[in-house]
């Protein structure tokens, strides 16, 4: 997938023949080799959408990897809207809440940092650098617990800020428009606004954002997906079941087929789950030809 | 997660904070000695009556139907009910709110072998301040003796896990198999049904920590001895040597479906027939029913195998209390909260939800032994559920730190399972990996 558009203009741009050579001698393993990688990229995809056809009972007594039994994928989604008081609707609506104002909020703080940072020579900026780096290693589950004890002294546990502030902060996603910002904002441009008497501020919105943007589209989808399937975050945090993700909540619903008592629900976590995917796939393909526009910059000397 | 669970132990700088903060009625649960009665039944009384805001951690889902109940009855106190996970997603998020110091639940379900942890590093208060001694005979040994810490009480039981034989008649009848009434019959059970299916096995075990404990408690082990901060570790009893010949051999022989208990996989194979059976604690049978539907009306329930015929011994397995926090503000309707959830009102009301008792007066209740489940062929499966409870071996202690043990528990038994180790070493690494981290958390460990 990433690899694909890079390629693909420079292959046109040679003498056809000679790239139809090319391809053939090469063809067989590399289509081999790409055939696996997709079939074992697509397996679990495809048990998800079967799966999410059988019922409980069909769950878990019929082959895996084909359908079997009634065809009962209707009557699982209706189920997964009206299951506990059609709280998967909540869970829902909660993460596209988080995705929106988390992911959303820390692409534009990784714009304006980022921009700032690749733009604006000031004192520290290596400093500030080696923080940020230092920031991308630093793996957000080890953070989880004294984030929490933190936000506990604040008062703000349990609450919407809890999931939101952390994934405003995304240091990988700030180095991301760095270095795009450094490549894709010209100095030149940025001096003859100056020279035409623009402020920063519109300098930045109505100049850089514009050239920024497929480096936007990159760090936003991006942030969406890693606010979109944060778990361990809001598990720490969160106790109010009316302010989960979707991802806490079918992880709550897994967990009560180890309960004593609890009704066991897989139909429901799978079927829930793939409904879950959907919104992101969409996202992937709407926004897909940004993100690869984006991701040829600065591969081609001007 | 394990992480947090690692830390978040008791540590000699965690007591300190706990009682700096000191939010206590019952001072003296600092000391050694239990704390005496300082709170009468009156004075639980009027709390109830003069109501209140009660925040109740638990996952039983039969507790949801006890909460409205109550507050009928005492209509000045609204309890909040929050299910904040299970099991270990709950434990974490209690140390942590406990580390906080903010947010820590009044009423915290807590499950037995979990329980001492809390008790020691001072996360719940010692009941005998209520007058939980009072409660003597009220509950069945097994639970009652699991919410003691020597002298001091630190949970009010709300259910138990007294073990039996759960069993797929339909797959012995097929292969002509005998319930078995001894460990050695249940070996050769296994081998029989095996070798008649080579599909099919007796049971399923990929190491599962809580069983372990409960086989070594009834085959007469006592691995751990705990005296305060004292402990002793040892998996060379002759109790534990019974358990790990019996069941190394049916690992030697394949005999034991590789499958994780709780996961799909297992669901699956107790519906079809390729798990034959389980030792496993008396609430089971709300989980067959609802996630084996498949295989209804093919299970019953025997006596758990013996290890010499004739006899009568059982261990519990799983289970859980109700605790009142030590950080709690309302600890006298904390109490009077779960006094009537696990001996009021609410005990019945769980046991007819289906919840298996812990009280003495419920099992004993003829309504209760009469009573069929059609999920079981119509068996009247709690006259040999509610016997189970009353044979619970004596003397089982699990350790102060028994949820970071459990959770080390396949990285060194685990091997056994997959040929890479035996069950004896496996278990003297588990020994030892529970010794080193009980020594680093400022225990003495002989």
């Amino acid at each position: 997938m990433v690899a694909a558009p890079t390629i693909r203009p420079a292959a046109r741009r040679q003498p056809r023949p000679a790239a139809a050579r090319i391809k053939r001698t090469k063809s067989w393993s590399l289509t081999a080799l790409t055939t696996l990688m997709l079939v074992y990229t697509l397996l679990p995809l495809a048990w998800l959408v079967i799966s999410a056809s059988k019922t409980q009972d069909g769950l878990l007594s019929t082959f895996g990897l084909w359908f079997g039994g009634d065809f009962a994928l209707a009557d699982n989604v209706g189920k997964v809207f009206t299951y506990q008081d059609g709280i998967y609707l909540r869970w829902l609506g909660n993460t596209v809440f988080y995705v929106v104002i988390g992911a959303g909020g820390a692409t534009l703080l990784a714009a304006l940092a980022g921009y700032g940072l690749a733009k604006f020579a000031f004192r520290g900026r290596k400093a500030v650098f080696a923080l940020i780096l230092g920031a991308v290693a630093v793996p957000p589950t080890a953070l989880a617990v004294p984030t929490f004890l933190l936000f506990a002294k604040m008062g703000i546990t349990d609450t919407v800020w809890a999931v939101i502030i952390p994934s405003l902060m995304i240091p990988f996603s700030l180095y991301l428009m760095w270095v795009f910002a450094t490549d894709a904002v010209p100095d030149e441009i940025l001096e003859s606004a100056r020279v035409d008497g623009a402020g920063e501020f519109r300098i930045f919105f109505s100049l850089a954002v514009p050239l920024l943007s497929p480096g936007l589209v990159t760090a936003l989808l991006f942030n969406v997906v890693v606010t979109w399937n944060n778990l361990f975050l809001p598990l720490i945090m969160l106790k109010d079941r009316n302010l989960y993700p979707i991802t806490m909540g079918i992880y709550t619903w897994n967990q009560q087929s180890q309960t004593v008592g609890g009704d066991v629900v897989f139909n429901l976590v799978i079927t829930g789950s793939l409904l879950a995917i959907i919104p992101l796939i969409a996202a992937f393909l709407l926004l897909q030809r940004y993100w690869q526009s984006g991701l040829a910059v600065g591969s081609v000397k001007q | 997660m394990r992480i947090t669970r690692r830390r978040a132990l008791l540590g000699a700088a965690m007591s300190i904070t706990l009682l700096a903060t000191g939010c206590g009625s019952a001072d003296d649960t600092s000391g050694d000695a239990p704390a005496k009665t300082s709170v009468s039944d009156a004075d639980i009384e009027t709390a109830l009556q003069t109501g209140g805001n009660l925040t109740v951690w638990a996952w039983e889902p039969t507790l949801k139907k006890v909460v409205a109940d109550f507050q009928v009855k005492y209509p000045k106190v609204k309890v909040n009910l929050v299910s904040v996970g299970s099991g270990n997603d709950q434990y974490t998020a209690l140390q942590n709110a406990v580390k906080a110091g903010t947010g820590v639940p009044d009423v915290a379900q807590i499950e037995y072998y979990a329980l001492p942890q809390f008790a020691l590093s001072k996360a719940v208060t010692d009941l005998n301040a209520f007058g939980a001694t009072s409660l003597d005979g009220t509950f069945t040994p097994g639970p009652w003796g699991s919410v003691h810490s020597g002298d001091k009480i630190f949970g009010l039981p709300m259910d138990s896990g007294p073990m039996a034989l759960f069993y797929n008649k339909e797959v012995f009848d097929k292969y002509a198999i005998q319930v078995p009434t001894t460990w050695a019959e249940y070996a050769a059970a296994a081998e029989k049904l095996h070798k008649a299916n080579p599909k099919a096995y007796l049971t399923s075990d990929s190491g599962d920590a809580g069983f372990t404990t409960s086989m070594i408690w009834q085959a007469g082990g006592r691995p751990y001895r705990v005296d305060g901060t004292n402990v002793g570790i040892n998996f060379d009893d002759e109790g534990t040597k019974k358990w790990t010949s019996l069941w190394q051999g049916l690992i030697d022989k394949k005999l034991l479906a590789p499958i994780p208990g709780w996961s799909d996989a297992w669901y699956k194979g107790l519906g079809d027939g390729t798990i034959a059976s389980l030792v496993i604690g008396a609430w089971m049978p709300p989980n067959l029913e609802s996630g084996v539907k498949a295989a209804a009306g093919k299970w019953r329930v025997a006596p758990m195998p013996q290890w010499a015929a004739g006899e009568k011994v059982t261990a519990e397995n799983g289970g859980s209390s109700l605790a009142v926090t030590e950080a709690s503000q309302n600890k006298n309707l904390a109490y009077g909260f779960m006094k009537y959830a696990t001996v009021g009102d609410g005990a019945q009301s769980r046991t007819d939800q289906g919840s298996f008792p812990a009280t003495t007066a419920q099992l004993t209740a003829d309504a209760f032994k009469n009573k069929e489940f059609p999920y079981l062929g119509g068996q009247k499966a709690n006259e040999v559920l509610s016997a189970a409870a009353t044979q619970v071996a004596s003397g089982w202690s699990y350790l102060p730190f028994q949820v970071y043990s459990n959770s080390v528990y396949n990285d060194s038994v685990g091997k056994a399972y997959t040929g890479g180790s035996t069950l004896h070493d496996g278990l003297k690494a588990w020994q030892d990996a529970s010794t080193k981290y009980g020594q680093e958390q400022g225990f003495t460990i002989r």
